[in-house]
């Protein structure tokens, strides 16, 4: 006799775990499988070398909500989050930019290089501020279905069009121009500095192949804002012991409420009745059935591998076929017997935050030139961070564990052979970029792990290596994510569900989709 | 003149805003970084350290040292061998708190009492009678903090001492850098931690062998707005803000006894006879405590929605508040009920915490009332709950 439960939720990632706490905060009889022996999915900390933990894939939290931390009581469960203090920047000359938390040092900074882009940086963060809030309730927002509104999507639609229409002219402006620019062209409105104008586009392209001059790029950036408006509440910074142990204090919150998690357990596939999910298969025969199963897979995962495809429309598969993912980024972990010097860098402390490794937006560009037919950039445009400076957890005392965040490496990467020599030759461009900026960094090697895209696909099951389960661009967003009519969580098939990052609010451990999706199989209501 | 500590010349050189503060007449750091919530963290992650001479000490030697604190502290210290510490607070004849601070039980025959305010005139008093010596060695002796989850292993590193041996509350010679010091397992952070009296010669010496181990043991140099939001998540008192001292206030309903202090359980009233006993067992008898002191949270959706009501996104304190706030028992604020001390957003519990003052009757768990927080210059009543203090207490603090 097979198990069953009220709900089982497929993925045991961020919003996997999220769903399934507040499921089980409403009552219900909830399971949770993970492929994997670990949970956390893209955010997840591994101890692949002895004493060295590595957040193997994301490496950051910054836009966590809010509201799940409190609601789940993610503190109490070890979130612990130590806020980033600076990014230091350095450059091709031997100089270098470096950001501090206080803005006024930050200033003094940037006129080292230009007196107006020192002017303007108050400007620039303050229109950010003021977008970012303008479009923050979209994030809390079930996503409206443009074809057939329901009264409660034209409520809403009613509420943001209030919101919105409070702006002011500027602000709206602003808005509309930053849905449709590209980085550099909004950034450049503000700053002429190449290395401060990169410093800024960088964000807008992170896990997106799209170049910094590339049309529809600009969004990105504010979705990157979102954090900062949480203010004290959601730091942007490094958890302790690396991400996974967010999806750790997520899973914790989950057991608390009664939820049964199971890893080593890949699911095969839905089991469907009559256009009806009703339970799960795994790969070694197991069956479990429940009244809803939510997968926190990606879409082409949750519907092109899951479920058979005469179970679902034919415009929906083509839709769905149609998502991009198109992974973007690589992440070279390195485990390091001290502390890198990086070229002019006055104190060790200065690295503690992010080390951006993007000179100008030219070089970005470049970078994307690089890696747009296939093949990955020679000399990659990187965010490298060493929590190890403020996280004891991290590495033995004295040594230090690197996360290096590249863009770009593209899933096709034919032309360097097969998938190890495609890695190696990879890890080599990330290791060699990175020493032209930190002469002593491969006297420091202790072990290195290279994850391509390919990689993070096999590992993860993230689709062709996208970190966002699926591009941030505008056409795959709100009500298009994955794909119009499907964007309330809801699937072609009853009581399937989707929770992961390719439904709206996105990728980045926000841990929205989880909630908005357990909100709304809870029929609009959440219990807290 | 604010006088400078005698870690002064390395303290000066690490703080880069020159934020310093006055402590009993010296200057301390508020903060060293721009943004003191790195100092924060460092002492939940890595660990801090803290200059904190300007606490004054007292060295009370003879066969009577015991009696005399015992005499004058309102913890039982009967039970206390050499190597034992304990905090505690004393009381005037009425009961009443006068200040708080640590005994550290040195060797047979030898205590010191660290206190907040000077106390040497308050330990002469009491000593009639009792055979021992007292000596203010407030400026022989100076003091670091080492606090946070790796204090022991870096402390471990400079002292020739078992440090896995040296229990939550004890206190050994040590030699520290070859220097020797009284290294006590005590501190004012909730955490893991230490605190080292030195002799102001040893002191640049020590801080600087300290700071040479900081990038391996994620240390930072801490001041006095991290070490105020540590203790406040510890739940501990501070003087001037959770009391006053009975010995500085001539008005009466300024002064405030341990019971109502929410440190009765210190309070050994069937023992032997200490300052201030009688008149607590008769506030216990009476039930004639008028406050309680415990824990609460905000409910901070309402914060977020009084914000939005002047378009606001949610803004939340960036650093701790030590002035009192109204509490009341309605949202219509007619029922003046108590007041909060101090309070803060919690960035490791995600929580709005706060330390109040309350009626006897609110005092259990779950009880709730209205904390007011006045947002754009207008007054909201803001739901709080009693939960229980300290509000973090990780087991590595006695581990």
């Amino acid at each position: 006799m097979a198990e069953t439960y009220d709900a089982i939720v497929v993925g045991g990632g961020h919003n996997g775990l999220t769903c399934a706490a507040y499921l089980a905060k409403a009552g219900q009889k909830v399971l949770v499988l993970e492929r994997r022996h670990v949970l956390g999915g893209a955010a997840v900390t591994e101890e692949i070398y002895p004493g060295f933990k590595y957040s193997v894939c994301s490496y950051v939290v910054s836009l966590l909500r809010p509201e799940v931390a409190r609601e789940l009581d993610l503190g109490r469960h070890g979130l612990q989050i130590h806020p980033q203090e600076f990014v230091y920047l350095p450059m091709e000359n031997g100089d270098h930019l470096l950001t501090h938390g206080d803005p006024h040092k930050t200033r003094q900074e940037f006129r080292r290089f230009s007196k107006k882009d020192a002017d303007r940086a108050g400007q620039f963060e303050d229109l950010m501020y003021r977008m970012a809030f303008a479009v923050k309730p979209i994030l809390g927002y079930k996503p409206p279905n443009m074809a057939a509104p329901s009264l409660r999507d034209l409520s809403t639609l009613k509420e943001f069009g209030g919101h919105l229409s409070g702006l002011g002219k500027e602000t709206f402006h602003q808005l509309t121009k930053i849905m449709t620019m590209s980085a550099d062209d909004f950034v450049g409105q503000f700053f002429e500095t190449p290395i401060i104008r990169a410093m800024h586009s960088l964000s807008g392209v992170i896990g997106t192949m799209l170049g910094p001059k590339s049309p529809g790029t600009a969004y990105v950036l504010l979705h990157h804002y979102m954090g900062d408006l949480d203010g004290a509440f959601s730091a942007w910074g490094a958890q302790k012991g690396g991400t996974g142990m967010v999806s750790e204090a997520i899973a914790s919150a989950a057991r608390e409420n009664g939820v049964e998690i199971r890893v080593n357990a890949p699911v095969s596939q839905i089991i469907i009745e009559n256009g009806t999910a009703v339970g799960v298969a795994l790969e070694n025969g197991d069956e479990f059935y429940a009244k809803t199963i939510a997968t926190g897979c990606d879409p082409h995962v949750s519907f092109r591998k899951l479920v058979d495809e005469k179970e679902l429309p034919g415009d929906f598969v083509r839709a769905i076929d149609n998502f991009k993912f198109r992974g973007s980024s690589g992440k070279v972990n390195i485990a390091l017997d001290g502390l890198p010097a990086f070229t002019g860098m006055e104190s060790p402390r200065f690295l503690s935050g992010a080390i951006d490794i993007c000179p100008s937006t030219d070089y970005v560009e470049q970078a994307y030139d690089d890696a747009k037919y296939g093949g990955f950039s020679k000399r990659p445009a990187m965010e490298i961070c060493i929590p190890s400076i403020n996280d004891p957890s991290m590495a033995p005392p004295g040594k230090h564990m690197m996360s290096i965040f590249v863009q770009y490496c593209s899933y096709d990467m034919d032309q360097y052979g097969d998938r190890d020599q495609q890695r190696e030759a990879f890890g080599n461009a990330v290791i060699d970029t990175v020493q032209e900026f930190c002469p002593n960094i491969k006297d420091l090697i202790l072990h290195k792990q290279v994850l391509t895209p390919w990689d993070m696909e096999q590992m993860i099951g993230l689709t062709e290596g996208n970190i966002f389960q699926g591009e941030l661009t505008l056409d795959q967003l709100f009500f298009s994510r994955p794909t119009a009519g499907y964007a309330d969580y809801k699937t072609p098939i009853r009581n399937y569900w989707q929770c992961g990052s390719g439904t709206h609010p996105g990728g980045g451990i926000m841990a929205m989709p989880g909630r908005l999706a357990a909100k709304e199989i809870l029929g609009g209501k959440l219990v807290i | 003149m604010t006088r400078p500590t005698p870690f002064h010349s390395r303290t000066s050189a690490l703080n880069e805003g020159q934020r310093w503060e006055d402590w009993e007449g010296f200057l301390a750091a508020t903060m060293y970084s721009l943004d003191p919530l790195v100092e924060y963290n460092a002492v939940r992650l890595g660990c801090g350290i803290f200059d904190v001479s300007p606490l004054h000490k007292y060295e009370v030697r003879g066969p009577d040292a015991q009696a005399l604190l015992q005499r004058m502290v309102v913890r039982n210290l009967a039970p206390s061998r050499p190597g034992r510490g304990f905090y505690t607070v004393w009381c005037d004849d009425n009961g009443k708190v006068v200040d708080d601070g640590g005994v550290f039980h040195i060797a047979e025959n030898h205590l010191r009492l660290t206190s907040t305010l000077p106390s040497l005139e308050w330990l002469i008093d009491n000593s009639s009678g009792f055979d021992v010596t007292i000596e203010d060695v407030s400026e022989e002796l100076v003091g670091i903090a080492i606090q946070g989850p790796t204090s022991r292993d870096l402390l471990r590193k400079l002292t020739n001492v078992d440090l896995s041996a040296l229990k939550f509350w004890h206190c050994t010679d040590a030699d520290v850098c070859d220097r020797p010091t009284l290294i006590s397992r005590s501190g004012y952070t909730g955490d893991l931690g230490f605190e080292i009296f030195v002799r102001p010669e040893d002191a640049e010496k020590i801080w600087d062998s300290a700071m040479a181990l900081a990038p391996d043991y994620q240390m930072r140099p801490c001041g006095l707005v991290a070490l105020d939001m540590t203790r406040i998540e510890a739940g501990l008192l501070q003087i001037d803000t959770e009391f006053i001292s009975a010995k500085q206030t001539l008005f009466e309903v300024q002064t405030i006894s341990p019971l109502e202090l929410g440190v009765g359980w210190m309070c050994k009233l069937d023992g032997d006879y200490f300052v201030g006993r009688d008149a607590l067992r008769e506030e216990k008898a009476n039930g004639t405590s008028r406050w309680k002191t415990v824990g609460v949270e905000l409910d901070v959706t309402y914060i977020e929605k009084y914000f939005s009501e002047f378009a606001m996104p949610l803004h939340l304190p960036e650093r701790s508040w030590n002035e009192a706030v109204p509490i009341y028992a309605d949202e219509a604020q007619e029922h003046l009920i108590g007041r909060g001390t101090s309070g803060m957003w919690s960035p490791l519990l995600k929580k709005y915490i706060v330390i109040a003052r309350i009626p006897p009757q609110y005092e259990k768990l779950g009880s709730r009332f209205f904390i007011e927080e006045v947002i754009e210059a207008k007054t909201f009543s803001i739901p709080a709950t009693v939960v229980k203090m300290p509000f973090f207490d990780p087991p590595r603090k006695k581990a």
